[in-house]
């Protein structure tokens, strides 16, 4: 028989196994590492119409979230202040800075600020914050230490791994409901931190929700 | 020396009757055999073939076509609508893996069972097993709706949590039966391929032909390790493929019998199903392979002794199912379930009657006729009922989906399913694949096992009187050495 492939066909198979291997292996690899969201969203940071500071506002002054996320506690929606709350204190404070002429516009034509949403949960998933909020998770678990934030940036992945983490443990998360914004809060110990969890998961009836339809309806 | 000593080696003279029919006619030698599977892979295309394929390409397309119209507006195009929420995709889901069924039992189940006669139509009816395992597989990834998604049926490490499918779900087993049925149905039937794909390489006249089939032989030579390695090798594929045979269509049928609902819930599915497939799946082989000996000159590899074999089959196969289907009305009365009565009353007598007397009379009544000699060896009658078998197949899935589906316990929830224009061109179109396929396989790879067929002759026998090495000067030139057996 004469040969119909030079002698060097005899490595190929060993040539693609080895490969193959490599190349799924950087494949597996880089998928893991880059197409999930702790790599897609964590630190997004869009650039604001306005620089507004959390640190300042949260951190330094030590302004309640709710003084201006004020829905948070009753819907689903946890809203952005109107320009009108700004003014409550900027109508004195700094008033005529030029790094607040968007806010005096907005708090006088009534035309909303155009802020870039920095957390989003697809549309298929539904997200209840009062729901949330009133049974003992923090703004943080979520939203990262906001607080020290000049600008806010996406701290946690929001991803579903993420969501079920704590679904799955309620218990490692629940706080008391007075700490709820206060961000640098922490538990004693571990142990105090899972015995309070279980009570609260008890008398508070927080359920670990894993039912598809409990996100996605 | 040999000469010397035949009179006393010579065996007692068979008497006439009880001489078995050769599996290879007319005492034909070596060279006989790969000439005559190879001569349609070699040369042109006749006309026939042309005449055959065109047709199928263009039900291809029309396949292509429907299947592209599904996906960009969604599973509302077909008759799919409450109650009857599983139609015509998973009828031919079924019906088309079903058919897959003879193939495999034809390649390992006999194999293992030392059924010699199964190297003649072995080949053909595995590629048909795997053509047919692709006409199948379009159903349960298009009737998601979002195809796009496919992939969530298979569990991998993902950052949703990591959720998993619902591994207590019979549907979830299905991809499972069914994906691994394919792979290993390829990988048999691919073994089975490398020493006749030498044939086909050491036989090439072009380089595009040799370095081709060079490619896929990977390098056999005939050697006496290669031809160890590959009967080990053939030996394992068959064992594991044996267990598939029985229990990709069990858990086709779990996919029903799971379920609460009555005609769906029993226990006789699994193997009532398996028998079914294996009913249909030879009904197929007989379709395909009696026009394709005649027309490719095949008559004395596959002989009439093949055919009667198959018809027997169809027979013990059909007739298990008639027994299936007087069991299901048996039990409906025995289990004094008011709904079990009703389904089973309503399947004879309700609104689609006109499917169920079909299913009855293809399924249970035609095939006895192949009690009778006249009709197994008369290949006008085989090929008419080898079709009225797979036509009545078709309307047992019919009768289990749309019927078992369309008075459930609710009469207000009740309805009436019919397919719509997408439902049928899609069902032909699978068709078109599947020809499409066969016809390609056809042309271009050997459509009978050469090499195996050639260790059945009784020149292969060194003890035979015909064979061995005493008498090799009766043994024709063997033009391809290298894959003598």
């Amino acid at each position: 028989m004469s040969a119909i492939f030079p002698k060097w066909t005899n490595r190929l198979p060993m040539m693609i196994i080895v490969g193959v291997l490599l190349v799924g292996t950087a494949v597996t690899a880089g998928v893991w590492y880059y197409f999930t969201p702790k790599y897609t969203r964590v630190g997004y940071q869009p650039i604001q119409p306005v620089p507004f500071s959390h640190a300042t506002h949260a951190g330094q002054l030590g302004l309640d979230c709710r003084y201006c996320h004020t829905g948070v506690e009753k819907s689903w929606f946890s809203n952005i202040p109107a320009a009108s709350t700004c003014m409550n204190c900027h109508n004195q404070v700094l008033k005529d800075d030029p790094r607040l002429t968007l806010v005096r516009e907005s708090a006088a034509s009534g035309k909303p600020i155009p802020w870039v949403q920095v957390h989003k949960v697809p549309d298929f998933v539904y997200f209840n914050h009062s729901v949330h909020v009133n049974r003992g998770i923090s703004c943080v678990e979520c939203h990262g230490p906001v607080d020290q934030m000049e600008e806010v940036y996406h701290a946690k992945p929001l991803s579903m791994a993420f969501c079920l983490e704590c679904h799955r443990h309620p218990e490692t998360k629940v706080r008391p409901l007075d700490k709820i914004t206060d961000l640098n809060w922490r538990p004693e110990s571990e142990a105090a931190q899972l015995e309070f969890g279980r009570r609260a998961r008890e008398e508070w009836r927080v359920e670990a929700l894993q039912n598809c339809s409990a996100c996605h309806r | 020396m040999a000469e010397k000593a035949t009179p006393t080696l010579t065996p007692p003279p068979v008497p006439r009757e009880l001489e078995r029919v050769p599996l290879v006619l007319n005492q034909r030698g070596f060279g006989w055999i790969s000439d005559r599977v190879t001569a349609i892979t070699e040369g042109s295309a006749p006309f026939w073939w042309w005449a055959a394929f065109i047709p199928s390409v263009l039900l291809l397309g029309l396949l292509g076509f429907m299947l592209a119209y599904q996906i960009t507006t969604g599973v509302g195009v077909w008759g799919n609508m409450h109650p009857v929420m599983w139609g015509w995709d998973i009828i031919n889901f079924v019906w088309w893996i079903g058919i897959g069924h003879a193939g495999t039992l034809i390649s390992a189940i006999l194999f293992l069972l030392r059924q010699r006669w199964r190297t003649g139509v072995n080949r053909a009816a595995e590629a048909m097993t795997i053509f047919a395992v692709m006409c199948a597989g379009i159903y349960p990834a298009l009737h998601v709706g979002r195809v796009w998604f496919d992939w969530w049926l298979f569990p991998f490490p993902n950052s949703n949590g990591p959720i998993w499918p619902q591994f207590r779900s019979p549907l979830m087993w299905d991809v499972f039966a069914v994906s691994t049925y394919f792979t290993v149905s390829v990988l048999f039937w691919y073994m089975g391929l490398i020493p006749d794909l030498a044939v086909m390489r050491d036989r090439a006249k072009t380089k595009l032909r040799q370095f081709l089939y060079g490619l896929f032989a990977l390098g056999w030579t005939g050697s006496n390790r290669h031809w160890s390695n590959y009967e080990k090798a053939y030996l394992l594929l068959a064992g594991l493929s044996t267990p598939l045979v029985l229990s990709v269509h069990s858990i086709v049928s779990l996919d029903f019998s799971v379920s609460q609902l009555p005609g769906w819930h029993t226990t006789i599915f699994p193997p009532y199903f398996v028998a079914g497939a294996i009913f249909s799946g030879f009904g197929m082989v007989l379709t395909l392979l009696i026009p394709l000996r005649k027309i490719c000159r095949l008559e004395e590899i596959i002989t009439m002794r093949h055919i009667d074999v198959m018809c027997k089959v169809t027979l013990a196969t059909g007739s298990i199912v008639g027994y299936a289907y007087a069991m299901e009305f048996f039990v409906a009365w025995y289990s004094g379930s008011a709904a079990e009565q009703f389904h089973f009353m309503n399947r004879a007598l309700g609104p689609y009657q006109w499917g169920w007397l079909p299913m009855i009379i293809c399924n249970v009544v035609v095939p006895q006729l192949f009690w009778f000699k006249w009709f197994r060896s008369n290949l006008w009658a085989v090929f008419i009922i080898s079709i009225i078998v797979n036509v009545g197949m078709w309307f047992e899935r019919f009768v289990i989906i749309v019927i078992g589906l369309h008075r459930d316990f609710l009469p207000s929830n009740w309805g009436y399913f019919k397919p719509t224009w997408v439902d049928v061109c899609t069902y032909l179109g699978t068709f078109g694949l599947f020809f499409t396929l066969f016809l390609l396989f056809v042309r271009f790879l050997p459509m009978v096992a050469i090499s195996e067929v050639k260790g059945v002759t009784p020149q292969a026998d060194p003890h035979h009187p015909l064979g061995g090495a005493g008498h090799v000067e009766r043994i024709p030139d063997d033009n391809e050495g290298a894959t003598s057996v």
